[in-house]
């Protein structure tokens, strides 16, 4: 085991990642700048220009041709990355959903911003939902350790020959991009030991011509989809070992369902991304004031992990869960509806309370988590449990 | 391929359905699609080839005489050669 830096400096999170990103050597980065993911894009083209970093940077005319350029340099062999946000990744979806089921392990940050209308740069989930069904292993993070972390993880997991999968790394724009926190960087070669390099199934070559992405008529469509849905579940322990074997090189410890303070908790918040570390705070002011309350943070998004999802929350009694995005005319926020859906088929189900807020950026402090706990413990015991309720919008 | 379309089992794809040998769209007789299919008038024919030139499936070619007809497996019958020909040499007949 290498002994873990314990040297932490002060960075801008979106600058970390980039660093992080060059750690991996990555060989091509394709990018179009978008409000809150800019830092990212402009350090790595800055790393590249001062020959820090030697990739083929490509500046492009929009979003879709970025995640053009990543599929066809992926396909030829190339370590790549990407990063977007919100109505760049709108504007690229047709291309995400082509890579997920072509198995192109490319690297995506998405800096978690709300699509317009109205117009807004500031965060919330709602461009990741967009997507959610793209077929790409997406997973959320909570803090600025946690992104420059996630990097590495990203990489060995998307590139792994039993995955080939492209990964997306959800961060919360603004609120994890444009802050400067304590992170610990990893020494290069602690990144060597655990990022093997990039060995790819196929590849594009002149002297090895194959077909990739070729059309799929109705005879054959169906068992792609099938086998492309048993390929994304089986990634699962490429995942977990990832989370391990991370553990024991940087001596941080991640899972695809994590708690906190949630043994013997009656009630237990839902979260996801950078609401999870607020969370804790909140519920460490209520654990004094006796409340029986604890945290379940949702790391993993696809694949969803339902085993350990339902295992976290099996001795709880009521979930408040709370969405960072609308969906207009449905059953709740994305979250809460994927949470049901996990619990129906149980045979003990907890009350479930579901709140959107954060929407746009709007702040959520811990006192607002004490907000919607007091709410829901009404709600709960009025047995007024509605599909969703919107936390803090003016009526 | 090494049987046809429908008697794959989603297990036997390979990753990411990359086809893993070149050419094999000559396989797909897309042929099958035609209603209508282009007849050559050989007396009004004068051999320019932009039948040849314009067919967006490469499914015209030159016989040996030098007149021009279609590949039944590629030919859609989309009439761009009937269209383009300079001499109306080119008919399109219902059916394939």
């Amino acid at each position: 085991m290498t002994e873990p830096s314990r040297k932490k400096i002060g960075v801008e999170v979106s600058i970390a990642v980039s660093e992080a990103v060059k750690q991996c050597d990555v060989d091509v980065v394709s990018a179009y700048p978008i409000t809150p993911q800019t830092h990212i894009v402009e350090h790595l083209a800055e790393l590249v220009a001062q020959g820090e970093l030697d990739a083929e940077f490509v500046p492009v005319e929009s979003e879709h041709s970025a995640m053009s350029v990543c599929a066809g340099s992926v396909a030829a062999g190339a370590r790549t990355f990407t990063s977007t946000a919100s109505q760049g990744l709108a504007l690229m979806a047709e291309i995400v959903y082509c890579v997920s089921a072509m198995r192109l392990p490319i690297v995506m940050v998405v800096a978690n911003r709300s699509l317009s209308s109205p117009l807004s740069i500031w965060n919330d989930h709602s461009d990741a939902m967009m997507v959610r069904d793209s077929g790409w292993i997406q997973v959320f993070v909570e803090n600025g350790q946690e992104s420059y972390d996630h990097i590495f993880w990203c990489f060995r997991v998307a590139e792994d020959e039993k995955s080939l999968h492209p990964v997306m790394l959800n961060m919360d724009g603004f609120i994890l991009t444009h802050t400067i926190e304590p992170i610990e960087y990893w020494e290069d070669e602690m990144v060597k030991k655990y990022l093997p390099p990039f060995q790819p199934k196929f590849r594009l070559h002149p002297e090895h011509p194959l077909t990739m992405g070729a059309f799929g008529p109705p005879e054959i469509f169906t068992e792609c989809k099938k086998a492309q849905d048993q390929a994304l579940i089986a990634t699962m322990p490429v995942i977990e070992k990832a989370w391990e074997e991370m553990e024991k090189i940087c001596g941080r410890k991640y899972s695809a369902v994590e708690t906190y303070r949630a043994e013997d908790a009656k009630t237990l918040l839902v979260t996801m991304g950078s609401f999870s570390e607020t969370a804790r705070v909140a519920i460490d002011e209520m654990r004094e004031t006796g409340e029986e309350i604890g945290l379940v943070s949702l790391r993993l998004w696809r694949p969803f992990p339902f085993e350990k999802f339902r295992n976290a929350v099996k001795n709880a009694e009521n979930l408040i869960v709370i969405d960072r995005a609308m969906v207009f005319g449905g059953p709740g926020g994305p979250v809460a509806s994927e949470i049901r859906s996990a619990l129906y088929s149980g045979k003990k189900r907890p009350r479930i309370v579901n709140f959107i807020a954060g929407l746009a950026g709007r702040d959520v402090q811990p006192d607002d988590f004490y907000q919607m706990v007091q709410h829901a413990k009404t709600k709960i015991k009025d047995g007024t449990e509605d599909e969703y309720e919107i936390y803090g919008v003016r009526e | 391929m090494t049987k046809p379309a429908d008697q794959f089992k989603w297990q036997e794809l390979t990753v990411g359905f990359v086809i893993p040998e070149p050419g094999t769209a000559r396989e797909y007789h897309t042929g099958d699609w035609r209603s209508t299919h282009p007849v050559w008038d050989e007396k009004k024919c004068i051999k320019c080839g932009r039948c040849w030139v314009f067919c967006p499936d490469m499914a015209v070619f030159q016989k040996a005489d030098q007149y021009f007809t279609m590949n039944p497996d590629y030919c859609k019958g989309c009439s761009i050669c009937s269209r383009e020909c300079p001499t109306e040499a080119i008919t399109m007949l219902e059916g394939k």
